[in-house]
């Protein structure tokens, strides 16, 4: 059987025409995604079974075994971490909230080590924004800024960008500009009509020179910012004001350097200046297919979108302090909540020293360097593929998953349903205890 | 030092236990320039050193890279060089890290043996 427009669970394009062919509740073949997703759907080694670590190794046991081990590891700690998030779906990242609020823990998901510099960059100066659909349609200048596309999300640029053919864009390609500002030589720079390569940690500089021409006072710019000739920065300037409809898509070369979310800060007033000239928008190339889903979820839920502390019996958010990595680092958690990411490859190895210190428990459908250090493994089914949800596309289109077949494991929903209900359990118990 | 995405990394970073993502990851690129001068032939490891930890990763040349710049894709081979700290907006600096590079005879750690120190804790 064929499963026509399924949605993509691997990156933030959340592309919805995937053909997928399921034979006997095996998928056999994945048409029109890119490597990833193909790679993503066609599946992997799995984790068989739920473990628990005795006696120094992880061992078999039962879901409901490591459901009530997980809820002993929660209960009892002072303040756990509860991360992950971006590779499940809404459904599931609701009672990981709840779940978070009763054991008084923090909440943060991989926004965190993403695009998070880039939320609190939106929170100083807002965004002006538009869906991938009005930039397919309607745009004529694509600046890619500290991303790279071709590889990071494959389809984007023939889907949406770039070389996308929409209503008002018949010619694709042909009838837009390209710029193209990065560090390096990429595959998505040699799309480009510009490439400007800019040095590493100076895209503060450079955004505030483009802002400076922008506002008539190229007089103060030096011949030379960040490695770019002022000419150069002159015609990147005039053909942002030239556009009809200018996108301005950035990636993590922004958040990940020095700078970070004073970066996006600078870069969203850009985007607005430019606004008073032209019709600009600006778009962060968001990673897992539902990182957005988990700042939706956080803010609707809680008021705020990320690294959100319950210890003081209600939400409160301030990152660089209640963010995983500041918490880990610090060592003011003392047990972990894995979901649905793997902390142990991309955090920074100290701070992943001091997650192994702790008991963590994992939900993962697969094996990685997190289950090495897990204490409880809790293998899901895989949320998009296995199990039907909400998920957030990069432009914050919210779209439904399917399930295309069968799966031996729970889903994340039901895993934590199960953990929660354990915890509550035994509050119960000590409140009974308590009582008596 | 700076550490992003690639296709293989994307390709095999749900299966990080495989030998497809030691192939992906546990690599580094570096400028043309930078490759002759350090003394690096093809094939050959490197040993690269931050303030913050080091890793051997496995050498190729690459045109694109200006020099001083060496690029590694995301997971823990470029993680085992980067900072915990993370400028009071809970992201650590990924990009732009300072680093130290210098030709070895050492192998590349394979993923498990990158994670056993952590594993005894454990045990």
């Amino acid at each position: 059987m064929n499963h026509e427009d399924v949605l993509c669970s691997f990156c933030g394009c959340l592309c919805d025409d995937i053909v997928v062919e399921v034979e006997q509740d095996q998928i056999k073949r994945v048409r029109h995604a890119c490597r990833l997703g193909a790679s993503k759907i066609m599946g992997h080694e799995r984790i068989r079974g739920p473990m628990i670590r005795r006696n120094g190794v992880l061992t078999e046991a039962t879901y409901q075994e490591a459901y009530d081990r997980a809820a002993e590891i929660l209960q009892s700690a002072r303040h756990p971490l509860l991360y992950g998030w971006a590779s499940t779906v809404c459904e599931a990242q609701k009672i990981g909230i709840l779940l978070t609020e009763e054991v008084g823990g923090v909440i943060d998901s991989t926004a965190t080590v993403c695009h998070g510099p880039s939320i609190i960059g939106i929170e100083e100066k807002g965004l002006s924004g538009a869906t991938l659909g009005q930039i397919k349609n309607r745009a004529d200048l694509i600046v890619f800024w500290g991303c790279n596309p071709a590889e990071a999300h494959p389809r984007h640029t023939l889907r949406y960008s770039s070389n996308a053919c929409g209503r008002f864009t018949p010619e694709g390609r042909a009838g837009r500009k390209v710029i193209v500002v990065d560090v390096r030589e990429t595959k998505t720079s040699k799309n480009a009509d510009k490439f400007v390569r800019i040095n590493p940690g100076e895209d503060y500089q450079v955004i505030s020179a483009l802002r400076m021409l922008l506002a008539w006072k190229g007089d103060l710019v030096p011949d030379e910012v960040g490695g770019i000739s002022k000419k150069d920065l002159s015609e990147v300037i005039d053909t942002m004001k030239e556009a009809a409809f200018g996108v301005f898509f950035f990636g993590l070369g922004m958040t990940h350097s020095r700078g970070r979310y004073k970066n996006i800060d600078n870069a969203l007033s850009l985007v607005n200046e430019l606004n008073a000239h032209t019709k600009f928008i600006v778009m962060p190339m968001r990673g897992h297919y539902n990182v957005a889903g988990i700042g939706q979820c956080a803010a609707w839920e809680t008021g705020f979108p990320m690294s959100i502390d319950f210890a003081r019996g209600s939400a409160y958010f301030n990152p660089g302090e209640t963010s995983a990595c500041d918490v880990l680092s610090r060592r003011e958690v003392d047990a972990a909540l894995i979901a649905a990411a793997d902390p142990a490859s991309n955090f920074p190895r100290q701070i992943v020293e001091s997650l192994a210190r702790m008991p963590v428990v994992q939900i993962d459908p697969y094996e990685n360097p997190t289950t090495l250090i897990a204490d409880v493994v809790i293998p899901s089914a895989i949320a998009g593929i296995e199990a039907e949800g909400t998920a957030y596309r990069m432009d914050g289109l919210a779209l439904r998953m399917k399930k295309l077949i069968k799966s031996p494991f729970p889903s994340d929903e039901e895993i934590l349903k199960g953990i929660l209900d354990s915890v509550r359990l035994l509050r119960g118990c000590k409140e009974k205890s308590r009582e008596a | 030092m700076i550490s992003g995405r690639t296709l293989g990394q994307g390709v095999a970073c749900e299966s990080k236990m495989s030998r497809e993502f030691f192939k992906a990851t546990s690599l580094c690129s570096i400028s043309e320039k930078d490759y002759k001068s350090l003394g690096i032939t093809q094939g050959k490891n490197v040993l690269i050193t931050s303030l913050f930890g080091q890793a051997v990763l496995s050498a190729h040349s690459n045109p694109g890279l200006p020099p001083g710049i060496t690029f590694i894709p995301m997971g823990p081979w470029a993680n085992a060089l980067v900072g915990p700290d993370t400028g009071g907006c809970g992201t650590p600096q990924f990009k732009g890290v300072e680093v130290n590079i210098e030709a070895t005879d050492d192998p590349v750690l394979e993923i498990r043996e990158l994670f056993r120190d952590m594993e005894m804790v454990k045990a």
